[in-house]
């Protein structure tokens, strides 16, 4: 008997096999990386409790002979009591523990982005058509001056004068949020890399450190500084071309995390540069920053370790006061601030904070904007907007809100094969993308998915431009932060404020 | 070697002459007239590098330091060699708050006492061990989350109580060595108290040979008397409070 099948706990989802059409060829069983599939003899057997519906069985299997049917007699309907809490408690009597998942939220929040429409030029304002006219999609993320000086050549030409502090050349306003190896694996991680050099966008190590194999992709990276200060060193500091300060996620605003000892092999070991086996814990708070003035003490360390050449961003969850909090941020020096709404993806997070913390990346991108430009300090950080992205549509709004950038990270694993299953915390990852074991690792082939990847936002990034031309606009840089382009339905008077957009209609 | 006056210069400015004197290959500094200035030492490489400090440095001394050796003649402030990777800092009087955060290698001695979260996710690595050495006493979040390297509190001419509040609390690596026995009851439930073995003697023997030497005081005052080992009762503390959705 399983271990499972000691649980009152019924299975959550029904891996149904045709045996009429099953061709016995097992490979089920090779894909599955939760174990539900095993062979009885003279056919295949599903263990139901160990499906999580990962889907990567019924997308390879030869035959179309299996389907993943969400458990249909288990739980009576029951809009207080959901299967959602009754499965908790269960498990929670069972284990006496904390209940922990991958992915974001799965509540049914309102998603801002859904009642948010953008606007069009009609006869008084002529659109562009951007198949023939130049759209610029080209986003330089830092600190820019709050007055440019001029000086004139010999040639009587223009020269600039003032001196640009370090800047980000984005190509196109996408980055990858930070994913870490040992949160995913190297083969997602070379996928990444490979789409965004190949963009010409950046991605982000997360706290795991940087692997040999990513040291060429330098410029193409952000590393990240995080609490438990994997893998973080003076040469470490200096292969990306900026440095990111985490503070929090939007998955898990306020905790840190905890990468479980079994994921802590050889290679993972040598990069965040801990032992093998051993838990690597990122405390909730950095132990040195418990202000706003320690804060600007760390941007200026790595500024100083970095002779000043590199923009320093600062990763925060979107929370209550997010506009005084990032306006402390901005004042502290960071040159970029990244803001993760609630909705954010993580590798492991307790679904009390995941579900119950945090606000929608909308309404505090909207209300971090108009602070920045109220205290005439929005020059001093560009902006990056996260917390899932999932179309361009979606980027566009986030720009129209007022980001400079928007990050890319669920859906960059989607495009892996990612089926948002929300199990990336148990390391059983069918797909090879949030798991470390080589065997299921080793399908993720990085050059196939780093084309699709580089495909998914050149299409997102020429629906942008079909936009912008429809909005007469013929750069990005002109869109940002102007939201009269925006109109809100079925909104309230309070979120219409919050959100600083008028109803659709006036 | 240069020696620059430091009197009434931006930290800015300060540091960027260190810099600029490693570049062109100069070996040892003599900094004169340190008065808070943050961030001596950040990030910079290089083992045959010595600074010797005379005042009293700012926060962030050392900050991911990679080989370089500070000599400190007075008091130092908080986050001595924060993040450090190789290197070694000595200082003749105290150190503020946050020592040693996250050190993943190198040597922090300091003379007299520390403050508040000494050592805290300190974490050994390969052949890479970060070792604090602290001659008086510190304040409480003592080793907090430590996950490698070695601590070692001697409590000199301290007759209370070496321990302190939330003393190792989440320790999951490393070591710590007391001179001095504590209230273990009042401490920690992560980690574990031993006599320290022969094995232990001769390796604190090592260290502290090197410590004594560095300040100018006898081994034999430092060594006598039993020691005190705190290890971590698991490398993996929070295994068990997680279940899966
Ligand atoms: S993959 Fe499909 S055809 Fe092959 S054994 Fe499994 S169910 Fe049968
Ligand atoms: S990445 Fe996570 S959510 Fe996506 S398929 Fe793998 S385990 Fe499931």
């Amino acid at each position: 008997m399983t271990k499972s099948s000691f649980s009152s706990i019924q299975s959550e989802y029904l891996a149904l096999i045709d045996h009429t059409k099953c061709v016995r060829c097992k490979r089920c069983i090779q894909n599955c990386g939760w174990g539900t599939y095993s062979f009885g003899g003279d056919k295949i057997i599903a263990d139901h409790f160990k499906c999580v519906a990962c889907g990567r069985c019924y997308t390879y299997c030869p035959e179309g002979a299996i389907s993943i049917v969400k458990n249909p007699t288990v739980i009576r309907e029951n809009y207080n009591w959901q299967e959602y809490h009754i499965r908790n408690i269960w498990k929670q009597s069972e284990t006496g523990g904390i209940v922990i998942s991958g992915m974001g939220t799965t509540f049914k929040y309102k998603k801002y982005f859904d009642h948010i429409l953008l606007d069009a030029c009609q006869v008084t304002n002529p659109s562009i058509d951007p198949l023939r006219e130049p759209m610029e999609l080209k986003t330089y993320l830092g600190k820019k001056p709050s007055k440019i000086e001029l000086d004139f050549n010999e040639e009587g030409e223009p020269v600039l004068k003032t001196k640009m502090p370090p800047q980000i050349e984005l190509q196109t306003p996408f980055v990858f949020g930070a994913m870490s190896y040992g949160s995913i694996s190297l083969n997602a991680q070379k996928a990444v890399a490979l789409a965004a050099r190949a963009l010409g966008i950046v991605m982000n190590t997360g706290e795991g450190g940087l692997h040999d194999d990513l040291i060429p992709f330098g410029k193409n990276i952000i590393v990240q500084v995080a609490s438990g200060r994997f893998g973080v060193h003076r040469d470490y500091l200096n292969s990306g071309i900026a440095v990111e300060i985490k503070i929090g996620q939007g998955a898990k605003p306020g905790i840190g995390g905890h990468l479980p000892g079994e994921k802590i092999g050889m290679d993972i070991s040598r990069t965040r540069m801990i032992p093998i086996g051993t838990d690597a814990i990122s405390p909730a708070p950095h132990h040195d920053i418990y202000s706003i003035e320690d804060l600007r003490q760390l941007i200026f360390a790595i500024k100083e370790a970095t002779n000043y050449e590199k923009p320093v961003s600062v990763k925060v969850a979107a929370v209550h006061n997010i506009a005084a909090i990032v306006s402390g941020i901005v004042r502290a020096g960071a040159d970029i601030v990244y803001i993760d709404g609630y909705t954010g993806g993580t590798g492991a997070a307790p679904n009390i904070i995941k579900d119950h913390v945090g606000i929608p990346i909308e309404l505090a991108l909207a209300q971090v904007d108009e602070r920045l430009r109220d205290e005439g300090i929005r020059n001093e950080a560009s902006i990056i907007a996260a917390g899932s992205i999932r179309s361009s549509a979606d980027a566009v709004k986030a720009i129209t809100l007022g980001a400079d950038a928007v990050a890319i990270g669920t859906a960059a694993l989607i495009v892996m094969g990612c089926h948002v299953c929300g199990r990336c915390n148990t390391g059983n990852c069918s797909w090879g993308i949030t798991t470390q074991r080589p065997e299921l690792v080793r399908r993720l082939d990085p050059e196939v998915y780093g084309e699709r990847l580089y495909n998914l936002i050149s299409a997102w990034s020429h629906e942008i431009q079909e936009v912008l031309g429809a909005m007469g606009v013929n750069s990005i840089e002109s869109l940002r932060g102007s939201r009269e382009r925006l109109r809100g339905i079925e909104l309230t008077d309070a979120e219409l404020r919050v959100l600083g957009i008028k109803h659709a209609g006036l | 070697m240069i020696t620059i006056d430091a009197k009434g210069m931006y930290y800015r400015d300060l540091n960027r002459l260190i810099r600029e004197g490693i570049a062109k290959g100069v070996k040892k500094f003599f900094l004169e007239n340190v008065n808070g200035q943050y961030y001596i030492g950040d990030g910079i490489k290089g083992d045959d590098i010595v600074i010797n400090v005379n005042g009293v440095p700012g926060n962030d001394l050392g900050a991911f330091m990679d080989g370089p050796t500070i000599i400190v003649n007075d008091n130092a402030q908080d986050n001595v060699g924060n993040t450090m990777n190789a290197g070694k800092i000595l200082i003749k009087g105290d150190a503020g708050d946050v020592v040693g955060y996250g050190m993943r290698g190198g040597r922090i001695y300091i003379l007299g006492n520390a403050g508040y979260r000494v050592g805290i996710h300190m974490k050994g690595y390969n052949e890479q061990l970060p070792v604090i050495i602290i001659g008086g006493k510190v304040g409480s979040f003592f080793a907090e989350y430590m996950a490698g390297g070695v601590i070692i509190l001697l409590g000199l001419n301290d007759t209370g109580d070496t321990g302190s509040d939330y003393f190792a609390v989440g320790m999951h690596g490393g070591v710590i060595y007391l001179r001095k026995k504590i209230d273990f009851s009042k401490y920690s439930k992560e980690v574990e108290l031993y006599e320290a073995d022969d094995n232990d003697m001769a390796f604190l023997k090592k260290y502290l040979s090197e410590y004594a030497d560095s300040f100018n005081i006898s081994i034999e005052d430092i060594m006598g008397g039993s020691f005190y080992k705190i290890v971590p009762s698991s490398a993996r503390p929070y295994a068990h409070l997680y279940t899966s959705a």
